[in-house]
């Protein structure tokens, strides 16, 4: 058995034995649904519906319909797709380096934040297949020979790279992700009574039956697993920043953009995370797993990731100046005092100022105050990429090309239609699927349990007399 | 002489942990221990061989880092080099950086698929295959421990199965 020090907080509260996290976990599942899932669900298929509304407009005329115009050729679409792939970093972060790490907390929330990786790279890959105009012609994307003649695709350009880059992470978030569900699944196929439920969750669970060999070989996986998922994902979000930093634009063609793009994408995933989960705690009833230590974890994540977000902000700022560039210099005035001041101002609020708040332990266990600031932690992650995008664009090298950007209906239609995508997967995962990794949650119930801590420290306390 | 197959349930992994320990000690083949959760020592308890899935993993990253090297190679160097952006395609080693974030992505997506796949199929864990738990009580809170034996040392292994703190004892 693992000792932990009594110093360490209880991670399940409530003195729960196996059989109750067993009842915990499959409530939802088992039981009705609420009336606040139905409501929150029926909003996000209406979003969706007139997501998919939009898109089937785009592609059938053309992304002429977008506010995008020749100066601001990339606006709304790479700043979505660049917003959504970095929410899906957390969850990536949370279950492999957390796990290399060997940080216990993160057994209570990988589940859904796996599960919030893969919806948000959804999300993210309508943007990217949509931008390319005519998104029928979406596998050109692949190495094949162009035409079905003689040439191929550039491997020297980014943007190819994404395509590989963003395709291996979905698939192997997916396989990694499922692979820890499989004995949760036939945890709830063992018990099923109903007929349908146990034949669905008895395909799901591939047949697992626990045994100490196929145990054995599940944590091997799940460590070589997390090995190879550490450096994708920050592999993955410093691809992306490349699509920006090879670029000769002003702005743009900064070596620092690949950890401060990384750190953004932890930051705002964390944020996502917290919005999800203090809602699913509560409907769920899973205050005593997800603990407000939990939140606290967290709400750290968000203070570090923040803070270097922050330093990498007022670096882009000083060697602007330093650099003596005047093409340069310009770019990040531009941003700050041209006419897109009002997103750069929202920027350097929601991610630099009001994280610090954070600072204060009463702010950081408050449920209200942090779920309300996971909000606006989004909202400024989002309005970071489009002061990278827009403003930029509207200024280039050449002032006859300068032009204004506002979006359409469509742009916010589409981008409206993927957070009702989103939220309709989220709901629907966690009224199927276990929300909680519940098998590797039992094997720390001994030594993190609440029932545990408190036995062990009257047995401390007993020894010292 | 016949062979006598022994359930033995317990409540909880001490009293299992323990049984199973001294049962490998004294030379009581354990075939199998079903649990609800991955209990830690007990691989190594029972005698399980360190599996050699994460070698599989490398072998499987080497092969994507070579088919990427080759396909790159074959695409912009060999077959039809292009001048896109006055970045000429001479050689291999002079295209080499710009094909190093994809050689990575291929590592690792042939190491984590092909791992996962060797496991499932190891495991043989496949959609529609039945559980292999003999008691659905085991994904919940129960741990089952399988020993075959011969029959005659069968009254005496389930004493020490009692003893052991099993809390139910099955014959199949």
């Amino acid at each position: 058995m693992q000792h932990e020090s009594e110093i360490r907080e209880p991670l399940i509260l409530g003195k729960k034995s196996y059989h109750e996290i067993t009842e915990d976990i499959v409530r939802p599942i088992e039981g009705k649904a609420s009336k606040y899932w139905y409501m929150l669900l029926t909003i996000s298929i209406i979003a969706f519906l007139w997501g998919i509304g939009c898109l089937a407009y785009t592609i059938g005329t053309g992304i002429g319909v977008w506010g995008s115009n020749n100066g601001v050729d990339w606006a709304w679409d790479i700043t979505n797709f660049v917003w959504w792939i970095g929410i899906g970093h957390a969850g990536t972060l949370i279950s492999a380096v957390l796990l290399l790490f060997r940080q216990k907390w993160r057994m209570a929330i990988n589940r859904a934040a796996e599960a919030m990786t893969i919806f948000a790279v959804m999300c993210a890959a309508i943007f990217v297949l949509l931008h390319t105009g005519r998104p029928w012609l979406d596998y050109w994307l692949f190495p094949l020979p162009n035409q079905f003649g003689s040439l191929w695709v550039n491997f020297n350009s980014p943007l190819m790279w994404d395509v590989f880059a963003v395709s291996t992470y979905f698939s192997v978030s997916l396989v990694f992700w499922y692979t820890g569900l499989v004995p949760d699944f036939a945890m709830i196929r063992d018990r099923a009574v109903k007929p349908m439920a146990k034949k669905i969750y008895g395909l799901l669970s591939f047949g697992w039956g626990g045994s100490a060999r196929h145990w054995h070989r599940f944590e091997e996986v799940s460590l070589v697993l997390a090995g190879l998922s550490t450096p994708l994902v920050f592999s993955v979000h410093s691809i992306v920043s490349t699509d920006f930093a090879t670029s000769v634009v002003p702005g743009w063609h900064t070596t620092i953009f690949p950890p401060y793009f990384v750190a953004g994408a932890v930051f705002s995933g964390f944020a996502m995370v917290l919005t999800l989960l203090l809602i699913v705690r509560k409907i769920y009833n899973l205050e005593n797993y997800i603990t407000i230590k939990h939140v606290e974890y967290m709400n750290i994540v968000i203070i570090v990731t923040g803070s270097i977000v922050g330093v990498a902000y007022l670096t882009e700022l000083f060697i602007s100046w330093y650099s003596g560039v005047e093409y340069e210099q310009y770019a990040f005035l531009n941003r700050a005092t041209g006419p897109y001041w009002w997103a750069y101002a929202a920027m350097m609020t929601c991610n630099v100022i009001s994280p610090q708040l954070f600072w204060f332990k009463k702010l950081r266990t408050n449920l209200t105050f942090t779920f309300i600031m996971s909000i606006i932690v989004n909202i400024g992650m989002w309005f970071e990429r489009f002061v990278i995008i827009v403003p930029t664009l509207c200024r280039t090298f050449l002032p006859s090309t300068w032009n204004m950007y506002s979006p359409s209906f469509v742009d916010i239609g589409i981008y409206t239609g993927t957070i009702g995508m989103f939220f309709t997967f989220f709901l629907l995962f966690t009224r199927y699927f276990p929300v909680i990794a519940q098998a590797e949650l039992k094997s720390i119930v001994k030594s993190s349990g609440q029932e545990h801590k408190e036995k062990h420290a009257a047995h401390g306390h007993a020894a010292h007399h | 002489m016949s062979k006598a197959v022994i359930h033995a349930i317990f409540d909880d992994e001490e009293p299992l942990m323990a049984t199973a320990k001294s049962f490998h000690s004294k030379g009581i083949h354990i075939k199998d221990v079903f649990t609800p959760f991955p209990v830690h020592g007990l691989d190594a308890a029972i005698g399980v061989p360190r599996t050699r899935i994460a070698i599989t993993a490398f072998i499987y990253g080497l092969t994507g880092a070579s088919l990427a090297t080759l396909m790159m190679w074959y695409m912009m160097i060999s077959d039809w080099p292009t001048d896109v952006g006055g970045k000429p395609s001479f050689a291999y080693y002079m295209n080499v950086p710009a094909f190093i974030p994809i050689t990575f992505e291929s590592t690792v997506l042939c190491a984590a698929h092909g791992m996962v796949i060797t496991y499932y199929l190891r495991c043989w864990m496949l959609p529609g295959v039945k559980a292999k738990n003999p008691d659905p009580r085991t994904t919940d809170d129960k741990f089952l421990m399988v020993i075959e034996t011969k029959e005659e040392n069968k009254a005496n292994i389930e004493s020490m199965l009692k003893s052991g703190g099993a809390t139910e004892i099955h014959h199949k």
